[in-house]
């Protein structure tokens, strides 16, 4: 076990897995691709997790328990609050992407498409082409009365 | 700047709105507000100050207070009492409009808005009704809102006062600040303490592009002439007595504050000088006779500001008797040239002519007013140039420039009187739009009232002189005061002033036409429109609004989150840097093996994950990284963790492998662009790069574990658990883990109902 809790400075790795999973995470949900951004939203989940996790200091193989004979924990263990915050967010994480996914697949049945680029519905493109005919308003100004 | 004035069709077919009648009888309420000040001038008189006041924002100091000097009784006096006649002519002038009911709301709320701008007391209160008066008065600029250009000039309007409002609000909250006080009857009382201040001159510049851009003084004038896109009342009420003398109020009311330094000084006088005689200039040009007022209204202003800048009790004694005179003439002339333009159908001087037969009440109204905006005796107007004279030539600093400004300004001004009352009422009548009759009661009972005004405090000016221009004075220069307004000075320097400021008003008024002629080459020489400059401010401010939302906001969902990204990066990653966050690790990172191995999983299964082209491939990639990272809670002591994360993984798995074939196949990364893939990558890394050093830097720092401890000592008396993560999960905490439980059931509902909304727009179809 002295190879387990004689480590140092274990934080620093957690922190590159975090940042690799963001990196990973952000370059999918970048795509325009529907299907990658789901795909992106999956590991942007865990990259925060481990984000909260690290913060909360590492502390190997000894978890949050207290003896049956004791009513406090007797040596260091593992910081009990991060721990809690994470399960919170495991199971938020869970809701969000189970309800994202139906939504992809409801906007892929209403719209036969899961490229974003071709989304418009709110915005679509046309919006600015043309002024808005019978306003003989041709100063720049935005207040159009009545 | 002079456009072609539109001859607004006040009279609209059909019969009187029922409820006109009853709108009317609003003009009731002036005439209350009236009587009731009127009530209050024997105290005033008596050198009394007034206050009331409520707590409003108690924290912030914020108080509905109100001050009653007579400075603010003055102004009082004259926006409830011209108000009344505006609200009878009104009725008489749009009574039959179909929104007529909405123009006397309006108005009656910017009426309410200016005087409880006169009377506030707290600098808030006082900024409050500062706004309101600007928006009330949009409101009734473009009143006609069916004409573009209305709508243009009253937001002209709303956006030069607004932005000058804005710089006054921080102008009197510095001014707070220094004077540690937000009621202005304390401020007022401390001049030595703001003047020696380091502040002194941010507060005066702030302050004063508030009183310039209301006062509409060079260079903002040019909102003011577009501002009679108005119906006619308004303009009579907003640029006599009210709206406009707003600004003028405020630096006599800051006058024991910020006066009596070289910079105010220097800058009343100057701005107001240009002011005045620019505006004399460009108003004997015009040929509406409503624009022709309109320019007069700004020289008006600028002689105001002008004399507002001295110390010397004659000029200030000039202001305070000249704000009497305009408000009274202005007044009358606005509603004299409505009387015209409702009877004759234009208000073009060059097809007007031979009227006094036809309007003899109007005609007697515009010659009293005409005559004591000219300064003739022995009208109230004679004692306020003779007054303005001596002031100019007592003022230290530059008396023969002021003089030589009043002078010119007022000449033109006796140029436009003769335009005014010559043009349109003597000589032979043209063909006319209408054929003229003399004005019903209601409209020509106000200009008659108020020109009488203008002969009987010229022949007695006693009268005024101190119930009501002493304590102005007073309230002014914060001394007691003792000024006798006289019509008769003796032959003196003002008086030789007079006679040559009469001589050449008639001179002007004789060369009218050549005078246009040669300024209008120096104007077109010179060409200086604001008018010009705040439309390319317009247009520049639009495209670049147009510009920034195309950018940000170019409705593709990627160019969202980008932004969103992009902004985290730099607002994280700048604050890590300007603070000297990026630190490295203290110690070379080091761990076990194991943990080296799961870290290697987690990073080869993200990076798959990025570039698999099947969909069931990347899947199998989250998971593993998913796996991964449930180990790594493993290892770090935190099975509860792990295990939930290997459960919620494989449930994501499941509804993914659900999912996933439903939808189309992975055709391509889409990134375009044709360094779409670069530029989203680089936007990636610079992402992560940010998370990494972040969790360095926060993990670098000192650690306080005493919340965790107080769970770990809590937890077995108090809670009865030994699995701390537990206990504060459902007790500690569980009214968190609550609405956890319902955030997860919400999403489990809207989820089914997608599902079964799905399901059935298939089938119908």
């Amino acid at each position: 076990m002295t190879a387990w809790t004689d480590a140092v400075s274990m934080e620093p790795v957690l922190a590159v897995v975090a940042g690799v999973l963001t990196a990973a995470a952000v370059y999918l949900m970048l795509s325009r691709n529907l299907v990658r951004f789901l795909f992106g939203l999956m590991l942007l989940s865990n990259a925060v997790n481990i984000v909260i996790f690290a913060s909360g200091r590492l502390t190997l193989v000894a978890p949050p328990l207290i003896p049956g004979d004791a009513v406090a924990p007797a040596a260091t263990v593992a910081n009990a609050l991060p721990q809690a915050l994470i399960l919170t967010a495991i199971v938020i994480g869970f809701g969000l992407l189970s309800f994202v996914m139906v939504l992809v697949w409801r906007a892929y049945v209403s719209l036969g498409t899961v490229d974003t680029d071709a989304m418009r519905e709110a915005e679509p493109v046309e919006e600015d082409a043309d002024p808005p005919p019978g306003d003989p308003a041709s100063v720049p100004s935005p207040a159009r009365g009545s | 700047m002079g456009e072609a004035a539109t001859t607004a069709n006040p009279a609209a077919p059909g019969a009187d709105a029922p409820a006109s009648a009853a709108w009317r009888l609003l003009a009731v309420v002036p005439l209350a507000a009236l009587i009731g000040f009127v009530s209050l001038l024997p105290a005033i008189t008596a050198g009394e100050t007034l206050s009331v006041g409520w707590a409003w924002v108690p924290g912030l100091d914020v108080r509905l207070s109100f001050y009653v000097d007579g400075l603010s009784l003055l102004f009082a006096l004259l926006i409830s009492g011209i108000g009344f006649f505006i609200f009878l002519y009104a009725g008489s002038y749009l009574g039959r409009h179909p929104r007529f009911g909405r123009f006397s709301i309006y108005l009656l709320a910017f009426m309410g808005s200016m005087l409880g701008l006169v009377l506030a007391d707290n600098i808030i209160t006082l900024f409050v009704f500062w706004e309101l008066t600007t928006l009330t008065s949009y409101l009734l600029i473009g009143f006609d809102h069916t004409q573009a250009k209305a709508r243009r000039n009253a937001l002209q309007a709303l956006l030069v006062t607004g932005i000058g409002g804005l710089a006054l609000l921080a102008g009197l909250i510095l001014m707070a600040i220094v004077g540690g006080s937000f009621e202005l009857s304390q401020l007022i009382a401390q001049g030595d303490a703001i003047r020696e201040h380091a502040l002194h001159l941010p507060i005066l510049i702030l302050v004063l592009a508030g009183a310039f851009t209301k006062s509409a003084q060079f260079p903002f004038h040019f909102w003011l002439p577009n501002a009679m896109a108005a119906p006619t009342p308004v303009s009579a009420y907003l640029h006599s007595a009210t709206m406009v003398k707003a600004g003028v109020y405020l630096l006599a009311r800051m006058h024991p504050a910020l006066g009596d330094s070289d910079w105010w000084t220097w800058t009343l006088l100057i701005a107001g000088a240009v002011t005045a005689v620019w505006a004399s200039l460009l108003a004997i040009r015009q040929s509406d006779l409503k624009l022709m007022l309109a320019y007069t209204t700004l020289m008006a202003l600028g002689t105001l500001v002008m004399f507002l800048g001295a110390e010397n009790y004659y000029a200030i004694a000039a202001a305070v008797t000249f704000i009497l005179v305009h408000s009274f003439y202005k007044a009358a002339l606005f509603m004299v040239v409505g009387i015209i333009d409702h009877e004759a159908g234009t208000r073009e001087i060059d097809r007007l002519g031979g009227l006094r037969g036809a309007l003899p009440i109007t005609f007697a109204a515009a010659l009293a007013a005409a005559f004591s905006m000219a300064g003739f005796p022995p009208f109230l107007g004679f004692i306020g140039k003779e007054l303005k004279y001596e002031g100019a030539l007592a003022i230290s600093e530059a008396p023969i420039f002021m003089t030589t400004a009043a002078v010119t300004a007022n000449a033109l001004m006796v140029a436009v009187a003769l335009v005014v009352v010559i043009r349109p009422f003597l000589g032979t009548r043209p063909d006319l739009p209408k054929v003229p009759h003399e004005a019903p009661v209601a409209m020509w009972l106000g200009p008659v009232v108020l020109a009488a005004c203008g002969i009987i405090f010229g022949v007695a000016p006693g009268a005024i002189g101190n119930a009501l221009v002493d304590p102005t004075v007073e309230a002014i220069l914060y001394s007691p005061q003792n000024i006798e307004l006289k019509l008769w000075h003796g032959i003196n320097l003002p008086l030789a002033l007079s006679v040559v400021t009469v001589t050449l008003g008639a001179f002007f008024f004789v060369m009218r036409r050549r005078l246009i002629r040669w300024t209008g080459a120096w104007l077109d020489f010179v060409r200086i429109t604001g008018d010009a400059a705040y439309d390319r401010a317009v247009a520049a401010m639009m495209a670049f609004a147009a510009w920034q939302t195309d950018l940000l906001q170019g409705g593709r969902q990627r160019i969202y989150l980008a932004t969103t990204l992009i902004t985290f990066i730099v607002l994280v990653g700048g604050t890590l840097i300007a603070f000297g966050g990026v630190a490295m690790p203290a110690a070379w990172p080091s761990a076990p093996l194991p943990v080296w191995g799961i870290a290697a999983l987690i990073v080869a299964g993200a990076l798959a994950t990025t570039q698999m082209r099947s969909r069931i491939g990347a899947l199998a990639a989250v998971g593993s990284a998913g796996t991964g990272v449930a180990l790594l809670f493993l290892a770090f002591g935190a099975p509860d963790v792990a295990m939930t994360q290997f459960m919620i993984e494989t449930l994501s798995v499941v509804i993914a492998a659900l999912i996933l074939p439903r939808l189309p196949a992975m055709a391509g990364r889409g990134h375009p662009g044709r360094h779409g893939r670069l530029r989203d990558a680089a936007i990636a890394v610079a992402c992560g790069t940010v998370v990494t050093l972040l969790v360095i830097a926060v993990t670098a720092g000192p650690f306080d574990r005493s919340l965790t401890g107080f769970f770990e000592i809590a937890s077995v008396p108090d809670a009865f658990g030994r699995n701390i993560v537990n206990v504060i999960l459902v007790d500690f905490r569980a009214i968190d883990t609550f609405g956890e439980i319902a955030v997860v059931a919400i999403a489990g509902l809207a989820s089914v109902a997608l599902i079964r909304q799905t399901m059935t727009s298939r089938r119908d179809r």
